[in-house]
């Protein structure tokens, strides 16, 4: 590729005869100058902001005492956020005959089929979602289970967060326990 | 021998067209797109379907993994009538000189009782080193410094103000701390704001990405 042609008259020119003794070629090999200019280029293309990050909307309900909202039975699910990315959930309301069977845990994959059936199985207007997060959840199971409701689709004011109650406090241990998580 | 030479071709490739291109990219991607700036605390956000992108000039309230909060005034407009605004309501009786100081940080991320004697240090503590702003429920002292924030955009639209509230975590901060961010929020009467996150394709076939379907028909 590189060509320093220092043979007389440089390339396909034919002089006069060979009179002043080497001239050398003006030609230059641009090779590394690509190769240069291609590393600069790589090291812009991957220092510089590409993806940016996004903005998630927050809508917090304000805490009024005398405004506490009426969920029906038949349209509550509740989600609860434990340690080490588990999810735990139950429809309704706990009952204590019934707690084992209701009291059920699952992973954020399987979460979003159950939270799409009950979301087709229940009239828009009956339909709550309640999340409640245990104090050893971590921001992320927050932030993926809201984002959870937006891959749904459910409208905004069909779910809250609430705190946990004592009696889920003590399910969750219970289940971590039985099932070895630390 | 046949006297006639075979015609050689030259088998050299002209790189200049090459460079060019090469050059123009290159500039394209200097100007068009911006450096990122080399973030003090290393934070890792969650990622969300959201597909709004964050505003560059915001009151960043970051958690740390470790679940330090810190405080960041973006708007350089507000950022003096905030931090005064602090020092009259909280009595923290601060010098021009520590209050010029405590205008040009990045981030406020010490406690009240910290903040006089790091102004005074000779050097400066570095974010990772700062103790944090506590949020617990018996000295929530971010409520105070977003009651100043409040302050300072009274009378204003109020929209303005939420869209530049975002709260910037650690996808492994525990729940807790995020919960004394909402509660120091709630107490200003802040209950929208945004949560920075990461950028994450919408699942195929659920429902957010049929009706994003929908709409492009």
């Amino acid at each position: 590729m590189a060509e320093m042609d220092t043979s007389s008259g440089g390339g396909h020119k034919k002089g006069p005869g060979v009179k002043k003794g080497k001239k050398l070629s003006t030609r230059v090999d641009l090779t590394p100058m690509v190769d240069l200019g291609f590393l600069l280029l790589t090291f812009f293309v991957f220092t510089t902001t590409m993806s940016q990050s996004t903005a998630m909307n927050m809508n917090e309900p304000k805490d009024d005492p005398n405004q506490q909202m009426k969920v029906k039975n038949s349209g509550a699910m509740t989600i609860l956020l434990g340690k080490g990315n588990q999810v735990y959930y139950y429809y309704g309301q706990l009952m204590p005959e019934t707690i084992s069977q209701d009291f059920k845990s699952t992973t954020f994959k399987g979460i979003r089929e159950l939270i799409l059936e009950k979301k087709k199985s229940t009239p828009i207007d009956d339909l709550m979602y309640i999340i409640k997060s245990d104090d050893k959840s971590t921001f992320k199971n927050a932030i993926d289970i809201l984002d959870e409701m937006t891959i749904s689709a459910v409208p905004p004011g069909h779910y809250a967060e609430v705190a946990m109650v004592d009696v889920e406090k003590m399910l969750i241990q219970k289940t971590e326990e039985a099932n070895g998580i630390k | 021998m046949p006297k006639v030479k075979l015609p050689r071709k030259s088998t050299t490739v002209d790189m200049t067209a090459m460079c060019d291109v090469a050059f123009l990219l290159l500039t394209f991607f200097i100007l068009a797109t911006k450096q990122k700036p080399p973030e003090v605390l290393s934070v890792k956000t969650p990622t969300s379907v959201s597909s709004k992108a964050a505003p560059d000039k915001s009151i960043l309230i970051t958690l740390t993994k470790e679940g330090k909060v810190f405080l960041m005034l973006g708007d350089e407009t507000r950022k003096d009538a905030i931090i005064e605004d602090f020092n009259t309501t909280r009595g923290l009786q601060l010098t021009p000189a520590e209050l010029a100081k405590l205008k040009k940080t990045e981030y406020i991320g010490l406690p009240v009782n910290q903040l006089k004697s790091a102004l005074n240090a000779t050097q400066e503590i570095p974010a990772t080193a700062m103790a944090g702003i506590p949020t617990d429920s018996t000295n929530n002292e971010l409520a105070f410094w977003m009651r100043s924030v409040t302050n300072a955009y009274k009378g204003e639209d109020q929209r303005k103000l939420q869209e530049m509230i975002l709260v910037k975590g650690d996808g492994e901060a525990l729940y807790p701390i995020f919960k004394n961010v909402k509660e120091a929020l709630k107490a200003n009467e802040i209950f929208k704001f945004r949560i920075v996150t990461e950028g994450e394709q919408v699942p195929m076939g659920s429902e957010l990405y049929k009706t994003g379907k929908d709409e492009k028909h």
